[in-house]
């Protein structure tokens, strides 16, 4: 058995050699069509449908289309990717013809320079992080400006004075959400107690778990906070499911108008706000760069002053403290106040 | 003797064919019930995945897998499921990363990384062994509680101002040094990972170190049955702690591709989930080293195919669900088989033992 199973496995693997080489000459970049086919947009982990971050890049490429006359194409990344996947997937994009090709998410910078480099003549972008090179559009957001706001808002409404921060990865841009939250709650109400936690330190998969997120919101419900803002892709939904089965609690969305996406419709009488950050303004402005010839790049910032980010206030739960939000974007706004980007160190 | 062989070659071959056959029917009907055609996707997938790129990017992929099935299979042939895998070759190329960063190692950096990796696996592995001898804990509850472990001391070091830097949203270890890259195969379009060939090499160890020495006969018999290899004078109890070492130290290598070869650091885009794709590669090949390196090459073909797929309009899921359904086929279609030819054999003897008696009978009768 152990002999025969040798000599078959042997005869297998050199059949499987003799076909690679036979194949090796032609590449899959050579055979390229170049035609201009619209935007090329590949998600980060949760995809089209997170009711949040993608979706929202989804938008700014569906009004795109409808507004330019673009066509265009999705892809969306798996959990546990590595720099091979996306490149692949980057590179399928700018081969097939696909101009601009939009990485949303910072999990993109690296693959988006490597790839800038070799299509040269394609329009590269990348949300929520730099990357470098002549060809590449990298769009930033004041998160922590539009968090502080929210931060306001939670404290205004918060009955207990306890509130909290469900971040999905503890890194730097999830953190000034946080920043720029506690800083909210804590110029608006200096005894609130403010409890931040984070679904994993340091994997992406804190994007895409919302089983985690509910775990953590149940916990902090429990010891009687009653407004939570989770900052953590597809995982809000977890904890925005959590809240909603509370009384008289409050969730704070992030980046799209949660309120309004009809997977979270069941519990849309308990999302207070969401801190919308307008990716599809971004995704937009790119596009039509590209179309009107005028390719953008280099860094773009999109800050509350530019409406880049901004409060959410459909289901009229905030309009009673409108007057006081006002005032707290006209002091950003105005340069009165700066919004850290870092969480202070307690 | 001749006929014998001729039909174990037969039952050889009847698993890996009946279960190709059978997934193959499986994914083409999936396809078509998701409204699409499936012969198409196939044309993709063949035409793509033999692409000059596709090859030297499905090499690179498998490297990691096979090393990950290497270090599975250590313990599957003793009967221990090291789920570990994950989290020892994480926290090992964590720590080699860690040293090869921070200490300026020269020439030897290389070999001490990967001593370092090595070690750092074996001895996170050895807790599962140690707590399974001492205190009769099941290594696969150990081993997935210490994934999680690992996964939360390395996020612990892996921040700022601890034992990593900060590159924007990224947060990782420095850079290695230039002397701290391994060589690659320059091709016509990517290059290969130099450390396929150290796959190769471990995957010779393996295939020696069980099939040809008193060591791998000991782990083998510990893997069939416990009370005879203790009755034959084995130590079960240190049989169970090396072969951990060992399967550690192997899946210390898993990480050491990225490392060594594209990453260059550790940092929060380090790939997961190669130790639990490395059970998945085990099982298909067998736990034989070329079985499961067709296993990994497989795998690497999927991976890079299933983007295209995707590409082309197919549910990105679809390579997913080809995954699941070859493993599931290979493993029905090999205890299909096995119990198949025991009944052969069963039969065979019955005939064989019922001439014999008929023989005697006569015998008996004669005289």
């Amino acid at each position: 058995m152990r002999r025969v199973s040798t000599i078959t496995a042997a005869a297998v693997s050199t059949a499987a050699l003799a076909f690679s080489l036979t194949a090796c000459g032609s590449s899959s970049t050579e055979s390229s069509g170049g035609k201009d086919k619209g935007v090329g947009l590949a998600y980060d982990v949760g995809g089209r449908d997170d009711h949040s971050f993608n979706e929202s890049a989804a938008r700014g490429m569906d009004k795109a289309k409808k507004d330019l006359g673009v066509g265009g194409r999705d892809m969306t990344a798996k959990n546990g990717e590595t720099e091979a996947e996306r490149e692949q997937r980057l590179t399928s994009l700018a081969d097939a013809g696909y101009n601009p090709v939009i990485g949303v998410g910072f999990n993109y910078q690296k693959s988006i320079e490597a790839v800038a480099k070799q299509y040269p003549k394609t329009t590269f972008a990348v949300i929520d992080s730099v990357a470098a090179g002549s060809n590449v559009d990298s769009v930033t957001f004041g998160e922590n400006e539009g968090s502080y706001l929210a931060g306001v808002a939670a404290a205004l409404k918060s009955k207990n004075h306890k509130v909290g921060f469900i971040g999905g990865v503890n890194n730097a841009l999830i953190q000034k959400f946080q920043a720029g939250f506690e800083q909210g709650v804590k110029d608006t109400d200096s005894k609130a107690q403010i409890t931040s936690q984070y679904l994993y330190p340091n994997n992406d998969k804190g994007f895409n778990d919302p089983a985690a997120a509910k775990d953590k919101a149940n916990g902090m419900l429990d010891s009687g906070v009653d407004v939570i803002y989770t900052a953590a892709g597809l995982s809000g939904n977890g904890s925005i499911e959590a809240v909603a089965a509370r009384k008289d609690c409050w969730a704070i969305g992030v980046d799209s108008d949660q309120y309004q996406q009809a997977g979270l419709e069941k519990y849309k009488d308990h999302i207070l706000t969401s801190v919308v950050k307008n990716v599809d303004v971004a995704v937009y402005d790119v596009i039509k760069s590209v179309k009107d010839g005028k390719p953008l790049s280099g860094p773009h910032q999109y800050l509350l002053k530019d409406n880049g980010v901004s409060l959410a206030t459909s289901g009229g739960f905030i309009d009673d403290i409108k007057d006081k939000l006002d005032a707290a974007k006209k002091k950003i706004v105005d340069g009165e106040v700066k919004v850290r980007i870092a969480p202070q160190q307690s | 003797m001749k006929k014998i062989d001729k039909n174990k070659l037969i039952l050889g071959l009847a698993a890996p064919v009946l279960a190709i056959v059978a997934a193959f029917i499986i994914t083409s009907a999936i396809i078509g019930a998701t409204g699409k055609d499936p012969f198409h996707a196939y044309q993709v997938m063949v035409d793509f995945g033999s692409k000059a790129d596709s090859q030297v990017w499905i090499i690179n992929k498998a490297t990691p897998y096979y090393l990950s099935a290497l270090a599975v299979a250590v313990g599957f042939r003793m009967n221990l499921f090291n789920i570990g895998v994950d989290g020892q070759y994480r926290i090992a190329a964590f720590f080699a990363a860690v040293v090869g960063g921070y200490f300026t190692l020269g020439p030897v950096a290389i070999p001490v990384m990967i001593i370092v990796a090595m070690v750092v696996g074996a001895i996170w592995a050895g807790i599962a062994g140690l707590l399974k001898t001492t205190r009769g804990v099941s290594e696969v509850i150990s081993t997935i509680m210490l994934n999680s472990i690992g996964a939360s001391l390395i996020g612990y070091f892996l921040q700022d101002g601890r034992l990593a830097k900060k590159e924007g949203n990224l947060i990782h270890t420095p850079y290695l040094p230039g002397s701290a890259h391994f060589f690659e195969f320059p091709t016509q379009t990517k290059p290969i990972y130099g450390f396929v060939v150290i796959a190769v090499i471990a995957g010779v160890a393996y295939w020696f170190l069980l099939g040809r020495t008193r060591f791998g006969f000991d782990l083998r018999t510990v893997g069939q049955s416990e009370s005879a290899a203790q009755a034959s004078g084995v130590s079960v109890k240190r049989m169970v702690i090396t072969s951990m070492l060992i399967s550690g130290a192997m899946a210390g290598l898993v990480g050491m591709p990225t490392l060594l070869g594209v990453s260059y650091n550790y940092g929060t885009d380090f790939p997961t989930g190669i130790g639990f794709t490395g059970i998945a590669i085990a099982l298909l090949g067998r736990n034989h080293p070329i079985g499961m390196a067709l296993g990994a090459l497989l795998w690497g073909f999927l991976d890079r195919t299933g983007t295209q797929l995707e590409f082309e309009g197919y549910a990105q899921e679809i390579v997913g669900v080809i995954q699941g359904v070859i493993i599931l086929c290979v493993v029905i279609a090999y205890e299909l088989v096995r119990r198949y030819g025991l009944k052969i054999q069963q039969r065979k003897v019955g005939e064989e033992l019922a001439a014999q008696a008929s023989k005697s009978d006569k015998a008996e009768a004669a005289a």
